[in-house]
């Protein structure tokens, strides 16, 4: 199979650290919220939030967002299949 | 493409390896050949697969009548997690996908090797080092495990034995288990031979390549889950164990979100050696070839989906109960369309009734008989009464064994000319096929009626009324036992003093038929190149010629 050299994306450490202090900010929220009674609606933000950071974490930290297409392929899949393990495992917990 | 005569003067891979020392144990152990590595899980596989079997055979002895015969309840609720727990994780999840996966993917995908050598050899380090510590939690103080193979909250938190071991060798087994996968599905992607676009790969490729996907996203879920246990057990955090707090439902969920796909890493690629072994037999290409690879593909991701149905009495809510209910009845769509498209293939076929068509003939009838009762168990109403009774046990071996078992020996007879370049006793391999059939239905079959009349599982006494089923059972047990040792014995007669075989008996088209049998060390004297459809029998006479 033929090689090309690819262009890596090298990305400055300025994006780092604010991708960093969002994550810290936002573990600050996902803690105050756990704080108030928003009853089964909670959970639903925690998740909501864990799923921006990871979203995040995967693009920058991980260098996903400037990599090729098959590995988005490979994590959306992945995402997917997890999302829907959540959706119907709340179909017992909500309407238990 | 490589032919046969050009590489007859070959060293095959026994005579020729890649590691330092040349011959002895060490040039084993520290190959990262491919085959060499298969080999060796074929090796450790039969050995836990042949203790696990004689601890069945125990445990039937101990339900030949009533009342205590030959152990206490205690021994027997540790027999049964035993067998659950060797057959499962070191027999049939790594069985078909490690060993002939290991040996056969980058064979029929015309490649040399798989695209990770090395962590192929380490998956397989990983795989004895769990094993091991399986066998340490039998012998360390505290004693075996007895909570049955699903380590139920909130007795695994709670009972004196060697929990924590046992699951952590779980732990270190799903990790052989992911690694292969990543593996594997680097290799379809990109080792493929120049000309084999994704529809030119034979279905057991497919196969393979489904499960490494169940095998990369589901068995995480369980990693995780063995580790919460572990924290709950080691410093009493409540996640699961009610009495702190905990949700002894989660445990399950989590449990099956791995556990229920995992039964389809073990179905898959039995399924995907149905489909290699029917069209060679039936002389004829396999019918619907698409429709059987998107099928595997579709299986691995319904597999996602049903995983509550092994809890419809667990006191989950009752819309989760019918929507998995009705889940489950999707799986049967895609399986359905294997064996039609199975059964279609060998119509109007020129059938060869050897060992390994016969094998799959004994499969396709099990199986339906354990896909069948399946339906029987993920129907809510019929559920709540056989649930936890022989019937389940009777369903997952026909499923299982019947299943996955069945197939694994199908694979044994049909790749053992290559894999060794010899051939066993074709006659003594047929009554080998007859006997399983009676056996198999003899040990097994009275568990449906038993489970049918209210037989718990997992009991080590019973009532009278079901002695005389047991008895039939326990004697299908003896049976099954005599037709294992033929069986073996066939296969190791067949390595050690087998007639030389030629490179390719039965006439098989895919690329492992190209080379010689057994092949060289990187496989392929040039890397073939794919011109015919995978399972195209015209190519058969050029082969020939060659």
């Amino acid at each position: 199979m033929a090689h090309t050299e690819k262009k890596h994306h090298i990305t400055p450490y300025s994006t780092y650290i604010i991708v960093w202090l969002a994550l810290v900010i936002f573990t600050s929220i996902t803690v105050t919220v756990a704080g108030i009674s928003l009853g089964t609606y909670t959970l639903l933000v925690a998740l909501f939030i864990a799923a921006i950071k990871s979203a995040l974490v995967i693009n920058i930290f991980m260098h996903i967002k400037f990599d090729e297409s098959i590995f988005k392929v490979f994590l959306i899949l992945s995402g997917t299949t997890l999302f829907v393990i959540f959706l119907l495992t709340f179909f017992d917990f909500l309407y238990r | 493409m490589t032919n046969s005569s050009a590489v007859l003067n070959q060293k095959s891979f026994y005579e020729e390896g890649n590691t330092k020392a040349k011959s002895g144990l060490a040039a084993w152990i520290f190959s990262t050949d491919h085959k060499r590595i298969g080999l060796m899980y074929l090796s450790a596989i039969a050995i836990f697969f042949s203790v696990a079997a004689i601890i069945g055979i125990f445990m039937r002895l101990e339900l030949i009548s009533t009342g205590k015969d030959l152990m206490d309840a205690q021994t027997y609720n540790t027999l049964f997690t035993l067998h659950g727990v060797i057959m499962i994780f070191l027999f049939i999840i790594p069985g078909i996908p490690a060993v002939f996966g290991n040996f056969f993917l980058p064979l029929q995908l015309g490649a040399r090797d798989v695209s990770f050598p090395r962590l192929n050899l380490f998956s397989f380090w990983i795989y004895i080092t769990g094993a091991i510590l399986v066998l340490l939690s039998l012998v360390l103080p505290g004693g075996p495990i007895d909570t049955g193979w699903t380590f139920y909250i909130p007795y695994s938190v709670r009972s004196g034995t060697n929990i924590s071991l046992a699951i952590f060798a779980a732990f270190v087994l799903g990790f052989s288990s992911i690694l292969t996968g990543i593996n594997f599905i680097t290799t379809v992607h990109r080792l493929r031979a120049p000309g084999m676009s994704w529809f030119k790969m034979p279905l057991f490729v497919w196969a393979t390549y489904a499960t490494a996907w169940i095998q990369i996203i589901a068995t995480p879920v369980i990693a995780i889950t063995i580790v919460l246990v572990i924290i709950e057990r080691l410093f009493g955090v409540g996640i699961f164990d009610p009495s702190l707090g905990g949700d002894p439902i989660l445990y399950q969920h989590l449990f099956w979100i791995y556990s229920h796909p995992a039964v389809y890493i073990m179905i898959l690629p039995a399924m995907g050696v149905v489909s290699e072994i029917i069209p060679t037999f039936a002389r004829r290409t396999i019918f619907g070839y698409k429709a059987i690879a998107i099928s595997s593909l579709a299986i691995a991701f319904v597999g996602y989906l049903v995983w509550a149905h092994h809890m419809f009495t667990s006191g989950m809510s009752d819309t989760a109960r019918w929507i998995f209910s009705l889940l489950t009845f999707l799986v049967a769509l895609p399986s359905g369309v294997k064996v039609f498209n199975w059964v279609a293939t060998m119509y109007k076929g020129s059938i060869d009734p050897k060992p390994p068509f016969l094998w799959v003939m004994n499969f396709i009838f099990l199986f339906s008989i354990g896909g069948l009762t399946g339906l029987v168990l993920g129907s809510l109403v019929t559920d709540v009464h056989l649930h936890d009774t022989y019937f389940v046990v009777a369903h997952f071996h026909y499923v299982m064994f019947g299943g996955t078992g069945t197939i694994f020996f199908a694979a044994l007879y049909y790749w053992f000319p290559k894999i060794f370049g010899k051939m066993y006793n074709i006659k003594t391999a047929n009554i080998g096929v007859a006997l399983f059939f009676v056996a198999f239905n003899l040990l097994y079959f009275p568990k449906f009626i038993l489970g049918y009349m209210g037989m718990p599982r997992r009991y080590y006494d019973f009532l009278p009324e079901f002695e005389s089923l047991q008895f039939v059972s326990t004697v299908g047990s003896w049976l099954m036992l005599i037709t294992l040792i033929l069986i073996i014995w066939n296969l190791m007669h067949g390595i050690l003093r087998g007639r030389k075989s030629e490179s390719n008996p039965w006439g098989g088209v895919t690329l492992e038929w190209h080379t010689s049998s057994p092949p060289p060390l990187e496989n392929f004297k040039v890397i073939p190149e794919v011109k015919h459809e995978p399972y195209d029998f015209s190519q058969l006479e050029d082969m020939k010629n060659d």
